[in-house]
């Protein structure tokens, strides 16, 4: 309990740090940070139309932190979430024109199915050149972002290529019986639903299965992992694996909720907010439903922040980077507080 | 127990009026706010930067001189990809900053306007595209200039200004309007110098400087020595023509500064017609829902000449943009052929500038061109 009240203190301190340290940077551009923050909500929360693009944003989020969290869970630092999500796309898309034909709901599983199993090959194949071969699995996946993505550009610029849409690159479109409608009432797609359920039930099996407990115990010390027997290998794949394929997933669901086809517009950096979403979350699946709304809605908000204040498109990603920073530093923080911990620091 | 509940009842009662006159109020609200002259967000999205040298500059000159307007307020937003999330940004201008006229000014935002449009329809939506159709909702409009116009007129500079008789067009996309600004282009030259030939390069995309490069050094490396560039931002073919010593004209907006020396003019838009639309919406006046135009609209523009063109081709050049205005100069005419040696047009046989159903289904290079449209036909 007192572990948990220390990282929720601090993590928003890092949050509030960030924000004051973000104020400086609107003041030095000469901008009154009070007002910006005030449009930022007003963008991100502050009327129900601000919520639904922030949930519509959240969504993407949950599944491409849960692929940062998951590994992490077992002491690996995977940031291929961008290249998980883009392989899932692509994979979503192929299985989508093969099924034609496949009645709607079943259509859209499978679709759904083909991007998470794509994703899970993905950051699998990471893992499994980190077991195999001893390769650093976060250069490997932050590589195989670029890969995933030249490879889609690739196959969107030739081999599925729609030439029939002459103005945009873009793939073949999956059929429109597989795409899936907004929650009604909610007017955001079913993607935030089978975010939560990904982080419920990722939640759930990290804290309550024995794969999970194992995977737990090669994250908090491999050494003793490896004596007690557990089967080190399997258990990264595993981990990789559950993480890919919540970033495929994602994917996905861009494909059958938004776009309907695979095309740059897949590359908006979902894989790398989820990053940052994992860190806020310290890699728990419950606090990235909370943390994945927060950023979605800095994200959200974006639009409305540069419209009002002529900013940059950048400056909304400039404040979750700096987020991104007090976070990590704020690491140092843990155990020097001596509210939580009396006896730690000297007098 | 009866008490209370009359009590209740009167509670509620006054409640309803109270709401009932606050309601009453908001929604006098806006027609509070006209009066007092609050001015009219105007909303400009854009599927890359401002400052692209190219498309979305061309708009954002409009945007300035639409700012310029009484009663307006324009703001803008940058790099909106032409997905489901321009639908996002165009109800996020209506419903939190109040927008009754937008300008989504990329050719592939034409399907989610379509979609948006009519769940507002106080707002006023202005596509740069001519795909407006009969069927499509009434408050939008689609408006689009002949740039092959100005193009014809690039031509005749770089027919006068080129000592080898070769010159050079590169086009993104194998399209209907690419195929008539390269036509034009040539058709220009052609006219003062009926020896000049155009290799004409495809490159297969809006954006890809490292093609538009390479095939503007190739092209010089055969001789070329003006060229012109169809695609989204023809910077790089500027700067490159530029280091390379040949002449180049421009695209979309006044791309002058990047050629201080080779630079002949260019073909630009004149989105500022937009104007027209707002203050139509603002008065509740009449508009046109599909508007396509040449210099006898006053839809197209062409840049300032560079200090290598004399004035004696500057004159031959605005004699027949005065032409075109006056509708004297009609850009197809006979006796033409294609590259292939077909009879497009007879002797005689006239296209009027403003014949659409020609010009959106031209698909052939005229005689002059060296190169393929890379259609079958």
């Amino acid at each position: 309990m007192r572990a948990r009240a220390e990282a929720a203190l601090i993590t928003a301190g890092a949050v509030a740090a960030a924000f004051a340290l973000f104020a400086l940077f609107l003041l030095a551009n000469g901008l009154n940070p009070l007002e910006v923050y005030a449009v930022l909500w007003l963008g991100g929360f502050g009327t129900s139309f601000s919520l639904q693009a922030t949930l519509t944003q959240a969504a993407p989020l949950m599944l491409t932190a849960l692929c940062v969290a998951v590994p992490a869970r077992a002491g690996l630092l995977v940031i291929g979430g961008e290249g998980a999500l883009v392989a899932g796309g692509v994979c979503a898309v192929l299985a989508g024109v093969a099924l034609a034909g496949v009645p709607s709901a079943l259509g859209t599983l499978l679709v759904c199915l083909a991007g998470a199993a794509a994703g899970a090959v993905w950051i699998g194949m990471a893992g499994a050149l980190k077991h195999w071969r001893g390769v650093n699995e976060t250069i490997a996946t932050l590589l195989l972002n670029y890969i995933a993505i030249a490879l889609m550009n690739h196959l969107v610029s030739g081999p599925i290529r729609d030439h029939a849409v002459s103005l945009k690159v873009t793939s073949w479109s999956i059929p429109e019986s597989f795409m899936v409608q907004a929650i009604p009432g909610l007017g955001v797609h079913w993607g935030l639903v089978l975010g939560i359920l990904a982080c419920l039930a990722m939640h759930a099996l990290l804290r309550y299965s024995v794969p999970g407990f194992a995977i737990s115990v090669l994250g908090g010390n491999p050494r003793a992992a490896l004596l007690v027997g557990l089967p080190i290998g399997r258990l990264m794949l595993l981990a990789c694996g559950l993480g890919g394929a919540a970033a495929g997933l994602a994917g996905a669901i861009e494909i059958v909720a938004v776009h309907g086809a695979a095309s740059s517009s897949l590359v908006v950096g979902f894989g790398y907010a989820g990053i940052l979403v994992a860190f806020l979350s310290r890699q728990s699946p419950l606090a990235i439903v909370f943390f994945a709304v927060l950023v979605g809605g800095i994200s959200a908000s974006g639009g409305l922040m540069q419209r009002r204040f002529d900013m940059p498109d950048a400056a909304t990603q400039v404040l979750q980077g700096v987020i991104f920073l007090c976070v990590l530093a704020s690491n140092a923080c843990y155990g020097r507080l001596r509210v939580f911990h009396p006896a730690a620091v000297p007098a | 127990m009866a008490r209370s509940m009359f009590d209740a009842r009167r509670r509620f009662l006054s409640e309803a009026g109270r709401m009932a006159s606050v309601a009453g109020l908001a929604a006098l609200w806006p027609a509070l706010a006209g009066a007092q002259g609050k001015p009219m967000p105007v909303g400009f999205l854009y599927t890359g930067v401002r400052q692209d040298y190219g498309w979305n500059q061309s708009h954002t000159v409009a945007a300035q001189q639409i700012s310029k307007l009484p009663g307006v307020k324009v703001f803008e937003q940058e790099n909106v990809p032409e997905t489901a999330e321009c639908e996002k940004v165009m109800e996020s201008m209506i419903r939190l900053d109040g927008a009754k006229v937008l300008f989504p000014t990329s050719f592939g935002y034409w399907p989610f306007i379509l979609k948006v449009a009519p769940k507002y329809p106080d707002v006023l939506f202005v596509h740069a595209g001519g795909l407006w159709k009969d069927a499509d909702p009434k408050n939008t409009i689609g408006y689009r200039g002949y740039m092959e116009e100005p193009h014809y007129l690039c031509g005749i500079a770089a027919g006068r200004m080129s000592k080898t008789g070769r010159i050079g067009f590169i086009g993104a996309k194998p399209l209907y309007f690419i195929f008539n600004n390269c036509n034009g282009f040539i058709l220009g030259a052609r006219s003062v110098n009926p020896k000049a030939t155009c290799q004409v390069v495809i490159t297969g995309d809006w954006n890809n400087p490292v093609k538009e490069a390479e095939a503007v050094n190739s092209l010089v490396d055969q001789g070329v020595d003006v060229v012109v560039g169809n695609c989204d931002s023809p910077k790089v073919v500027i700067e490159t023509a530029e280091r390379r010593g040949v002449y180049s004209c421009g695209y979309h907006t006044d791309l002058s500064s990047l050629a201080p020396k080779g630079f002949l003019t260019g073909a630009e838009w004149n989105w500022g017609k937009g104007a027209d639309f707002v203050r139509a919406w603002q008065s509740k006046g009449r508009y046109p829902n599909l508007l396509r135009g040449g210099f006898k609209r006053d839809m197209v523009k062409l840049s300032p000449f560079g200090p290598a063109v004399p004035e004696g081709v500057r004159a031959e050049v605005l004699k027949a943009r005065q032409a075109f205005a006056d509708d004297k100069l009609a850009l197809y005419h006979g006796p033409l052929r294609d590259n292939e040696g077909n009879v497009i047009l007879k002797p005689g046989e006239r296209i009027d500038n403003e014949d659409n159903k020609f010009k959106l289904g031209v698909n052939f290079l005229v005689e002059g061109a060296i190169g393929k449209t890379g259609l079958a036909r």
